[in-house]
């Protein structure tokens, strides 16, 4: 940007934005996690943390985050792939994202409903002769959801990546003698694997800290960091607890964004080196 | 030496049904020569590299590769290394990575790779760059980097679409010059696409002039030049004169109401035909002393030589290329030999063409 034309004063709704909407809150839960239930100062909230129960729940949450990513990344890579295939890309893409359009809580009760044992896949079920089965509070059912709801957020990052790719590397890959596959390996995953780090940040982190899900879905069954948090600050009325959690959720989070940071590929930071 | 090495057999080419791309063509390439496909572009040119190179198959027709048909071959699986139009290297990879990709594949093993890869840079003249990213090279050195990946695989024929295309003027003609002398030292065919004469002229052993799915012409550059078989290649191979004429007899020819001695025949007398005669074979006398008289309608400077042109009496534009400076407005007399004119019969077959340019047409050669 030309300094000459730089007005810092357009910033200032987004400074004060940041200020209270982002940072405030921030300082508010690293304040509160150093008070107790009685609103005393106090260490044990981080010694807590670290005893089994919520050390187990960390585990939960980031082993739930990981399937959900997973699954999420095993579906909407190959559907991003056969998209740019297709005729009509953009109409495709568009079918994708429509879903994550409409309310979560609707879609998620519109899951209540599906999976239920007076829904349509045990009327379905049961029509085939079979007995009834639960279905709702499963951690299938946690897992499918979750990965239905993120699929579109996963899908869009990597369509991009891969409909920016360059159709000559791949006719380069075959005539140096690269099967389907190897140019899959060697070219079209190196060079589509930012797509698929933005995917896994922006489905893994809200993933960790899931909770409307787990408890409609789940019904509590899977306990993770999100609903830990909820359970502290509304149930057990324990803030300190509760903020703490935050604390390392927001600690972890940043780790993975550090993790899955895009790297520039081939070294553009050279680019003006002639 | 001369054992073909790329067979065409009436081989036609067309997508969706729709246009076609290539019609008919049959064609033979010679081991270890330098060939170039000419033409505008949409003339089908790269669709021949494609099909060479095994992208695509053709619709009709036969390919034979080093005797055995390759139809259905996949690229993969071909002897043939292409050096793309916008070099394709892979941006995730270094240059050393990108010249060894091809041998990785091929799992050779990493000693072997190394030296390969080392003396292949070193043959394009970027021993020392092997480290570098890709970003870091400038378009010449991407250019070498391409050919580098190419030739490292030892396929025994070597493609290359527009590769000079995206270079700047100085550049192109220094790697022309690069490229035919790589060419000659590797001793390989060498299969070069472009929409530039000059270049094709420049660097081959022989060209095929294309144009609407067709071969017009092949043969070497002199001929090409020289003895062109019709309009569109005549206009398209350097810049030329051309009139229409009556044949009187053989080596005789009339066009300007005058008639001509000549170097051709084998046509039929008072046949139609074209007459091409070259800027630079006119040359400048007084008026009234050379075969025709023009006048000056314009001159421009072109570093090496004047560029004129000139009206008759009839009307027709007669470009001439002289170092030699005339005044605008006058009147001058243009002198020209007979094997300067060129007789073209109206859509004569490639074949009818060599068969009378065998008879007639070796005068100038011997």
């Amino acid at each position: 940007m030309n300094k000459s034309n730089f007005r810092p004063w357009y910033m200032i709704p987004y400074m004060i934005w940041i200020a209270f909407f982002v940072i405030a809150p921030i300082v508010l839960i690293f304040y509160y996690s150093f008070f107790d239930i009685t609103g005393a100062f106090t260490w044990t909230n981080y010694v807590d943390f670290f005893k089994s129960t919520y050390l187990i729940l960390t585990i939960n949450s980031f082993w739930y985050a990981f399937l959900i990513t997973f699954f999420t990344l095993l579906i909407a890579y190959p559907t991003a792939y056969f998209i740019t295939k297709t005729k009509h890309k953009q109409l495709w893409l568009l079918l994708v994202i429509v879903p994550s359009w409409i309310n979560l809580l609707l879609k998620t009760y519109a899951f209540i409903g599906i999976m239920g044992l007076h829904g349509p896949i045990n009327a379905f079920i049961t029509a085939l002769g079979f007995d009834q089965q639960q279905i709702l509070f499963t951690d299938f059912s946690f897992v499918f959801v979750a990965v239905y709801i993120f699929i579109p957020f996963m899908i869009l990052p990597i369509f991009n990546a891969l409909d920016q790719l360059n159709p000559s590397y791949l006719d380069a890959a075959k005539d140096l003698g690269a099967s389907g596959w190897t140019t899959f390996r060697k070219v079209i995953w190196p060079l589509t694997l930012n797509g698929v780090k933005s995917g896994v940040q922006v489905v893994f982190i809200p993933a960790l800290s899931l909770f409307m899900i787990t408890r409609l879905i789940a019904g509590n069954k899977v306990i993770t960091l999100g609903t830990a948090i909820e359970q502290q600050f509304l149930v057990t009325q324990n803030w300190g607890m509760g903020s703490t959690i935050a604390v390392f959720l927001i600690i972890f989070m940043f780790i993975i964004m550090r993790l899955t940071a895009t790297k520039e590929i081939g070294g553009k930071k050279h680019d003006k080196v002639k | 030496m001369t054992k073909p090495i790329i067979r065409f057999e009436h081989v036609s080419m067309n997508y969706n049904d729709s246009k076609l791309i290539l019609d008919d063509i049959s064609f033979e390439l010679e081991e270890g020569k330098f060939y170039t496909l000419l033409g505008p572009s949409g003339c089908g040119k790269t669709t021949i590299l494609r099909l060479i190179a095994g992208f695509m198959e053709p619709t009709q027709g036969d390919i034979y590769f080093d005797g055995e048909l390759v139809n259905n071959i996949p690229a993969n699986e071909r002897q043939v290394n292409t050096v793309f139009q916008d070099y394709a290297l892979f941006p995730h990879l270094n240059v050393f990575e990108n010249v060894a990709f091809g041998l990785r594949i091929k799992k050779v093993n990493n000693k072997e790779v190394t030296e390969r890869v080392l003396e292949a840079l070193k043959f394009v003249s970027l021993a020392g760059f092997e480290n570098r990213e890709i970003t870091e090279m400038s378009g010449g050195q991407r250019q070498r980097v391409a050919i580098a990946r190419a030739i490292v695989n030892d396929p025994k024929v070597i493609l290359l679409d527009e590769p000079l295309s995206a270079l700047d003027l100085k550049l192109r003609s220094e790697m022309q010059y690069e490229l035919r002398e790589l060419q000659q030292r590797l001793g390989k065919t060498f299969v070069f696409v472009t929409h530039d004469q000059e270049e094709a002229l420049a660097m081959s052993d022989e060209i095929f002039v294309m144009n609407e799915g067709k071969i017009q012409q092949s043969g070497t550059p002199l001929d090409i030049y020289d003895e062109p078989i019709n309009r569109f290649v005549a206009d398209f191979i350097g810049e030329s004169n051309i009139v229409e004429g009556r044949m009187v007899r053989d080596y005789l020819v009339e066009f300007n109401g005058k008639q001509f001695e000549c170097v051709d025949g084998g046509v039929k007398p008072n046949e139609k035909v074209d007459i091409i005669i070259r800027p630079e074979d006119l040359v400048i006398t007084t008026q009234g002393a050379g075969m025709i008289d023009v006048e000056v309608d314009t001159q421009l400077f072109r570093g090496v030589h004047y560029e004129l042109s000139t009206y008759d009496a009839d009307g027709n534009e007669w470009l001439v290329h002289s170092t030699k400076k005339a005044e605008v407005g006058e009147t001058i007399g243009l002198h020209f030999d007979p094997e300067d004119v060129h007789v073209m019969r109206l859509n004569e077959t490639e074949e009818a063409f060599d068969i009378r340019m065998e008879a007639y047409g070796g005068a100038e050669d011997e």
